[in-house]
């Protein structure tokens, strides 16, 4: 059995380079379905995405159906079912390459994620085998309808509801869903609702059932070759048989699609990264300014370091959390693996991991797709370049699947619940650091590669739950209501996740074939996590000041002194070694 | 029917070509299966889909070429076979030291229909497809565009510049596939799964009786070298007289091509 890592662990535990899935772990046939699905992508999508835009939605369903025919919709899908049933990182690929396709990559999204798998995971036996063969295929396209106009990131407080008719046969279901992917041509709707008004719960709802249609068309500032329209509900008749899961247990199936919806959103998040940093590398390479191009321009150089080392940091903690679904499925047996719950369950493990890569996934892809639209200057604000529709496209990202506000607060109280009932050793150790800290004394830090990335990374642990420590001490149970506080707690700990993830990414690297073959995985990390570090020490600056004042004061910052000593290294110079191999690729490479 | 296929795996073609010291570097280089081999493989797919049989992948390559024999299989070949050779084992290799591997290769086996690309997109010398052939006493048609096959006869379409000229031949038969003859279809989701399942058999010099000598090459390299790189263009201003004295001149003893 692979050793279990525990959702949350990372601030506590130590790992070692062999405990993490890396991209650079990738097998021959994952590589092959990731190659075919950036063919299908180039190929297929690409040529009509003008169109799309265009909002010609038949393209879309012919699309989907294509896909469906190459596999591209089955992956999650279990084989007695029309499906592959595929490990998460294969799975993980195929929604990274349709990260190309910029708008239909939501709505592949939409329906093989949000869509199909409430299915997936909560249908029964007769749910799974009506819906699922068609969703495989792409015969019949899913859609997710949680959100109302009056409810987004308060989603339990839909006002739709379902009541039961007299015969008993069919729940009777009124109300509008708000912004609903895949709208214009869905065939089947995962619909949440109220049963007598109260009991949150989950439906499978088809078009065709009589009372149920969409609104117009919205206009929208990106995605525009995705469908997005309203859900009318209109004394809608569904079976009984179509309750998905448990009366009054909507909030688990809504929770749990959202994990996996988020972390699939920031392998969306990273992949779009990548492919604006190649797309203004391009750019910078062929546009000359003064005589010469204006890759050559350090300043330049500086925006392709930053980009491409945050886009290595994320890229490693995206593909950690992927390889610790796997590790974590792997050690289901056959049973559980049939049981959709447990799939969902062993993913809800990693709901702290989901939400971190979100919003630093995300607002990664919204921080390159500005660079690159500053990098093609006033060509970029024109419509007619890729860049400008990546960034539209981008924005959304930090809004949809939990916006990342909501994310952000969910990782520091996730974490405390967890500490609470015991199953984090956190509360233990910041006890034990703030002794510690008493007596620490300055540590010497050798040159060895990723030694002090190393020791940056545990102090930046010690900074976590020191500061964590102080805020909850103060606040107890009314921390809830510091928000800011809990949202720099939840940057602190996604850096430390982001940080982790590259050192060990690099080690494992360097441990397989030496440092020289891995230069520039090692700049990226040392690049990353003085950058990060940087960070973490000013988002715990401020905490220490809005929780403490006097003597005190000054105790804690000087504490926190003593956890930041060290020499920076200089990241100007290796920004600019970095991006002398981006310039020269192209694109992004490790 | 039995069906053979070419391949040969090539750089990417999106890949730069970086020359050093007479040397293509293949650092960090991205191979895929020779565009005009894709042809060859769906043709034969959709061939042996029409007429039975079976697709068999062939390659003269490294044991990376394994890659590229795993794609062909997940297309919807059913066997492959890899004939290894390392690159520094024979002198100067050259179409002739394929060629001479591949008749060994094909010496004992039954065979109705092989497919090559046209070229190559490497070397793009497009002879190995011929005087494979020729070695083997079989007919060959080149550049070929359409292919129907009826009671032992092709009725090939062949590309001759831009026009078609149709032809009937009888099998056994080689022919090489130029742009035009089909879709090369992406390996399925499915197609990826089974590949792995499928035989892949790997073969060395000694196993078709030959030596490194027997294979030598007949060509020497004498220089690789990129084109110049391409000069900013010159717009001629001034009356059209004037501008047309100014290119000839430039012409004569700038670019001294006249």
């Amino acid at each position: 059995m692979a050793k279990e890592i525990k959702g949350g662990g990372f601030l506590v535990e130590e790992l070692s380079p062999e405990d993490i899935f890396t991209p650079e772990d990738l097998t021959e046939e994952q590589l092959m379905i990731a190659k075919t699905t950036e063919e299908f992508v180039e190929g297929e999508v690409l040529p009509v995405l003008e169109k799309l835009e265009n909002h010609e939605f038949e393209h879309s369903v012919k699309l989907l159906k294509k896909a469906g025919e190459l596999g591209l919709l089955s992956a999650d899908i279990p084989e007695e079912y029309g499906g592959l049933g595929l490990d998460k990182i294969s799975s993980s690929l195929i929604t990274e390459k349709f990260a190309r396709a910029g708008g239909f990559s939501v709505t592949h999204g939409a329906h093989v994620g949000i869509g199909s798998l409430p299915i997936v995971f909560f249908g029964n036996e007769e749910q799974k085998k009506k819906y699922l063969p068609k969703l495989a295929t792409g015969e019949w396209i899913a859609a997710y309808a949680l959100t109302e106009p009056g409810s987004g990131s308060d989603a339990l407080g839909a006002k739709t509801t379902a009541v039961l008719n007299e015969a008993g046969t069919h729940y009777i279901l009124n109300g509008e869903k708000q912004w609903i992917t895949n709208a214009g041509f869905a065939d089947v709707f995962i619909v949440y609702a109220k049963i007598d008004g109260e009991h949150f719960s989950a439906f499978i709802v088809e078009r065709d059932f009589p009372g149920v249609s969409v609104g117009p068309e919205e206009k929208k500032m990106g995605i525009k070759s995705s469908s997005t329209r309203t859900l009318i509900l209109d004394n809608a008749e569904v079976p009984v048989e179509n309750l998905l899961g448990e009366k009054g247990r909507g909030h688990v199936i809504a929770f749990n699609i959202l994990n996996i919806g988020r972390y699939k959103l920031a392998l969306g998040g990273v992949a779009g990264a990548r492919i604006g940093l190649e797309i203004a590398t391009k750019y910078v390479n062929q546009r000359h300014q003064f005589g010469r191009p204006i890759s050559s321009f350090t300043l330049t150089q500086e925006k392709i370091g930053t980009m491409a080392a945050e886009i290595y940091a994320n890229e490693s903690a995206v593909y950690r959390t992927g390889g610790l679904f796997d590790q974590r499925l792997g050690n289901l047996t056959d049973e559980q693996l049939k049981d959709g719950r447990e799939v969902a369950k062993a993913i809800a493990e990693y709901a702290i991991e989901c939400s971190m890569n979100k919003y630093m996934a995300t607002e990664l892809l919204d921080y390159v797709a500005d660079e690159a639209v500053q990098m093609h200057g006033g060509y970029g604000f024109m419509d007619e370049y890729e860049v400008s529709r990546m960034y539209r496209d981008s924005r959304i990202n930090r809004i949809f699947e939990g916006t990342n506000e909501i994310n952000r607060l969910i990782v520091p109280g996730t974490l405390l619940k967890k500490a609470m009932k015991g199953e984090l050793p956190l509360l233990q150790a910041a006890q034990s650091l703030q002794e510690e800290i008493l007596m620490m004394m300055p540590e010497e830090i050798g040159d060895e590669p990723l030694e002090q990335e190393k020791y940056l990374l545990k102090n930046a642990k010690k900074i976590v739950l020191f500061a964590a420590g102080l805020a909850v001490q103060k606040y107890m149970q009314k921390i809830e209501g510091e928000q800011e506080i809990l949202a720099n707690l939840a940057d602190m700990a996604a850096e430390v996740y982001n940080m982790e993830s590259a050192i060990l990414r690099t080690e494992k690297a360097i441990n397989k074939s030496g440092v020289d073959a891995n230069k520039l995985k090692l700049l990226y990390t040392e690049v990353y996590v003085q950058e990060a570090f940087n960070r973490i020490e000013q988002d715990a600056k401020e905490i220490i000041v809005a929780v403490e004042e006097g003597d005190n004061l000054r105790m804690m910052l000087s504490s926190l002194r003593k956890l930041t000593r060290h020499d920076p290294k200089n990241v100007i110079a290796k920004k600019r070694e970095i991006a002398k191999k981006i310039i020269e690729a192209e694109k992004y490479v490790v | 029917m039995n069906i053979y296929v070419l391949l040969k795996r090539t750089f990417d073609t999106e890949d730069k070509i970086v020359v050093n010291d007479g040397v293509i570097e293949d650092d960090g280089v991205e191979y895929i299966i020779n565009p005009y081999d894709e042809y060859a493989i769906e043709e034969a797919i959709q061939q042996r889909d029409k007429h039975g049989g079976e697709v068999t992948v062939v390659t003269v390559g490294d044991e990376d070429s394994e890659k590229q024999l795993r794609t062909a299989l997940a297309m919807g070949a059913d066997k492959a076979v890899l004939i290894e050779v390392e690159d520094d084992d024979i002198e100067d290799q050259d179409q002739y030291s394929t060629v001479k591997i591949l008749e060994a290769f094909f010496e004992d086996k039954e065979v109705d229909l092989i497919l090559a690309g046209n070229v190559a997109i490497d070397n793009a010398s497009g002879q190995v497809g011929p005087r494979l052939a020729e070695k083997l006493g079989i007919p060959y048609v080149t550049t070929i565009v359409g292919l129907e096959i009826e009671d032992g006869v092709a009725h090939i379409e062949k590309d001759v510049e831009g026009d078609i000229e149709k032809i009937e031949v009888s099998l056994p038969l080689l022919v090489t596939c130029q742009q035009g003859l089909n879709e090369p279809r992406y390996p399925s989701l499915p197609g990826i799964m089974k590949a792995k399942k499928k035989p892949l058999e790997e073969l060395e010099l000694d196993d078709l009786d030959l030596d490194e000598e027997d294979v030598e090459g007949k060509t020497k390299r004498v220089d690789v070298f990129l084109p110049p790189e391409k000069q900013a263009g010159r717009i001629l201003e001034g009356e059209l007289q004037d501008q047309v004295k100014e290119l000839v001149s430039l012409l004569r003893n700038e670019a001294k091509v006249l």
